[in-house]
């Protein structure tokens, strides 16, 4: 991506609130105008501290954040004109709903007819068009959730921050609103910055996911790459499911690498992330790319493997095997007619393919 | 499902036929007389140590009881009377008849209360009854004989104030007013208007007290509620400090400070700011009670306060200032208005204590600093004259009510919050 059409820069942002330990550490990011951009981690890893320095309420310790091209460390919170829908959404809860959205209009001092036409527009993008005279209190949380996404769009911002913002709702309302705001993302062309730790709900809605560990963005790819080509074993443990073997590297060969998981076992893996011979690396390898009594000699790693529990979901058959003394080997049978029915304690060979297992770094 | 109750438009009844709402009762008792018994113990306290105290209160505000016990026959013989001749015999000789039968410490109490009618009643009351075992017919020159104050008919005029049972009289001396002989509601000598004056330096006083502890207390404790937990219990422990002294102390405290030759006198005048002869008096006057409560009273305003902005959590401010407020608007737009049930809360229990304390302006207040709790007091103890005080402090409670309700109208008193 060039810069040039990039929105927001951080450039070398460090942050510490102790002096002692980095929050940040490092951290250079582009965000295109238009482009959905989610910052995905566990707790602690500094998404939410990289937002708030974005929003102005947290200082950047090191380096300089640009909106348009315009350094913005010195710029006020309140004169960065930056959308947010908060958390706990942060409504105020002694303004009816209307005088919340009409809030931010007020403050830049628009005419009243102008205000009210724009709360109503605002409240009837988030289908609340006759919510405008209840309390905050009164909403139900979906509703609550719908009003702050509202009012963080009614001064037609171009950028939005979104800090967890369903982490509040229940499973079906959070998918709903998912999708809801992907709509409304897409339809006003806004640029928006998330933040979550729920990865299902980054991969639903982002153009682009900063996985973020540590301080550090680990990877930063739109949801296919990162699911199918993480670049290290944080990256590939944390999105999706994976089965991990951890072994020493026998030999390279360029593109693929072997590596000894155990004595005498030997796996072959795409080369992503290793050093060389003699290095240690953790195989990461996906549950639906394996499978289940193949041919002889058609893939070049065929284990033999124990079925220890089958999880019946439907669509498909969860089964734990083990595998080269691994016992949480985990593969997706497909629900069809054409596959054998396994039996708890049946082993079976089972295989995959050099190109889906991926040699990465040593992770710890 | 065989024991379900089979009627369809009777009661519902329950598996062994017990009409169910009968059923639920009892069920349901238990849990309620355990409820009973553990509020019984503060439900007496308050039985006995508030309603009946304060219920004696309003009685004995308009009581007029005993006069009209201990002189029964008097008051008739007064009806008969067409209060322009000379007393009559009849009169003299209904009186002779109830001092012969009273009680001795009734008729000290009579005369005391006589007295408030026309000053003299006592001393008259006092040299009669000592004469009156030898008294005989005819009783008016007995009577003349022992005093000659008894042709003087102010005396007798002034028993038709207090001929009925009940009696306004205290409510009307609270505020300067005064009833004539014939129960016309009159002024009261200019020489003897006291408490007008009070109650308005005690309005004053506690409305100056709770602005100014609200102006103080509002910046602590919004440093409270947004410093650092160590050093906001640090501060705390300061602002309970006064809490764990006595109040005695604190005042002497006070008093040492501010007297004239007090420290912030002298190092006024050391420091070259007054001169020795211009020493502020912030003592034993207005100044020194206003100074004083506000100190005494101003953790009864951070607590409220504190604890509603608690409760406030700081995305509200960084929401306001996202959407486009500077950091002041955003705290008097959205900020201030979620503060309001914890200034109302301590605003309210700031001023009702004001309004009735006493300990503080006795001790600073000097001559003007004095507050109507002082006089309530002065006639508990030293007066003695109980119905006047009960009368104060009856409309002293009315003051509160009149506020509190004026409150509920402007706030809302569901909106108070004590913590």
């Amino acid at each position: 991506m060039s810069s040039e059409n990039a929105l927001v820069r951080f450039v070398d942002i460090q942050k510490s609130y102790d002096g002692e330990a980095l929050v940040v550490k490092n951290l250079n990011l582009d965000v295109a105008k238009g482009e959905f951009l989610t910052m995905l981690g566990p707790s602690g890893s500094g998404k939410t501290t990289c937002l708030m320095m974005l929003a102005g309420f947290e200082p950047a310790t090191h380096g300089e954040i640009f909106l348009n091209e315009h350094p913005i460390n010195r710029v006020p919170p309140h004169k960065r004109g930056i959308g947010m829908v908060f958390q706990n959404y942060a409504l105020f809860p002694h303004m009816t709903v209307a005088e919340n959205l009409a809030f931010p209009l007020e403050v830049r001092h628009m005419d009243k007819s102008e205000r009210e036409q724009r709360v109503k527009r605002a409240l009837d993008m988030v289908q609340l068009g006759k919510f405008g005279d209840p309390r905050p209190a009164q909403l139900s949380g979906g509703q609550a959730q719908r009003v702050a996404v509202a009012r963080s769009l009614v001064f037609d911002p171009d950028l939005v921050l979104m800090d967890e913002p369903l982490g509040a709702l229940d499973k079906n309302l959070r998918e709903q609103m998912q999708y809801e705001i992907k709509h409304i993302h897409e339809n006003l062309g806004l640029t928006v910055v998330y933040v979550t730790h729920d990865q299902s709900e980054a991969l639903t809605m982002s153009n682009r996911i900063a996985v973020f560990d540590d301080g550090i963005i680990q990877q930063c790819d739109p949801p296919p790459v990162l699911y199918e080509e993480p670049n290290n074993a944080f990256v590939a443990g944390f999105i999706g499911e994976n089965n991990r073997f951890v072994g020493k590297v026998t030999e390279d060969s360029g593109d693929t690498v072997k590596v000894e998981i155990e004595a005498g076992a030997v796996v072959v893996a795409k080369k992503v992330n290793v050093e060389g011979v003699g290095s240690r690396s953790t195989l990461s390898l996906r549950p639906e790319r394996v499978t289940v009594d193949p041919e002889a000699g058609s893939l070049p790693n065929i284990f033999s493997g124990k079925a220890e529990e089958l999880i019946y979901l439907g669509d498909h058959i969860r089964t734990r095997f083990t595998v080269l003394g691994h016992d949480d080997f985990i593969v997706k049978i497909p629900n069809s007619a054409a596959h054998a029915r396994l039996k708890e304690g049946d082993t079976v060979n089972i295989g995959w393919n050099a190109e889906d297992c991926r040699a990465l770094d040593p992770s710890d | 499902m065989s024991t379900a109750p089979a009627t369809v438009d009777g009661p519902l009844l329950t598996a062994d036929g017990v009409p169910l709402k009968e059923s639920l009762q009892i069920s349901l008792r238990r849990s309620k007389m355990r409820a009973l018994l553990l509020v019984l113990p503060p439900l007496l306290f308050l039985i006995f140590l508030f309603v009946i105290p304060i219920g004696n209160m309003l009685t004995r505000s308009v009581d007029d009881n005993l006069i009209n016990d201990v002189l029964p026959n008097t008051f008739a013989a007064f009806e008969t009377w067409d209060k322009k001749s000379e007393p009559t015999e009849a009169m003299f000789e209904a009186f002779y008849k109830d001092l012969r039968d009273a009680d001795r410490t009734d008729i000290g109490k009579a005369s005391v209360r006589m007295n408030y009618a026309n000053p003299g009643w006592r001393s008259l009351i006092k040299r009669t009854a000592r004469k009156i075992d030898k008294m005989e017919p005819p009783y008016k020159e007995a009577f003349l004989k022992a005093d000659d104050r008894w042709l003087d008919q102010d005396f007798w005029r002034s028993l038709g104030i207090m001929k009925d049972r009940v009696t306004f009289g205290y409510y009307l001396n609270a505020v300067d007013l005064d009833y004539d002989y014939d129960k016309n509601i009159i002024q009261q000598d200019e020489e003897r208007k006291v408490y007008n004056l009070l109650w308005w330096r005690t309005i004053k006083v506690s409305i100056i007290v709770t602005i100014a502890c609200l102006l103080l207390a509002y910046p602590v404790s919004y440093l409270l509620a947004t410093l650092p937990m160590r050093i906001a219990n640090l501060l705390m422990i300061c602002v309970l400090m006064p809490f764990w002294t006595s109040l005695l102390v604190r005042i002497v405290a006070w008093m040492i400070m501010l007297q004239q030759n007090g420290v912030v006198n002298d190092t006024l005048v050391a420091a070259g700011v007054l001169s020795d002869e211009n020493r502020l008096s912030m003592m034993y006057n207005f100044n020194g009670t206003i100074i004083v409560m506000t100190q005494i009273l101003l953790p009864f305003m951070i607590l409220p306060i504190y604890s509603v902005m608690k409760t406030i959590p700081p995305s509200y401010m960084k929401a306001a200032q996202n959407l486009g407020a500077t950091p002041t608007l955003a705290f008097i737009r959205v900020y201030m208005p979620q503060t309001i049930p914890g200034i109302g809360a301590g605003c309210i229990l700031v001023f009702i204590v004001a309004i009735g304390y006493y300990i503080t302006p006795e001790l600073v207040g000097g001559k003007d600093g004095r507050l109507i709790g002082n006089m309530v007091a002065y006639h508990m103890q030293r007066s003695l004259n109980w119905g006047l005080a009960a009368a104060m402090g009856t409309i002293l409670l009315c003051v509160i009510l009149v506020f509190y309700w004026v409150y509920d109208k402007i706030i809302g008193i569901d909106n108070m919050k004590m913590g």
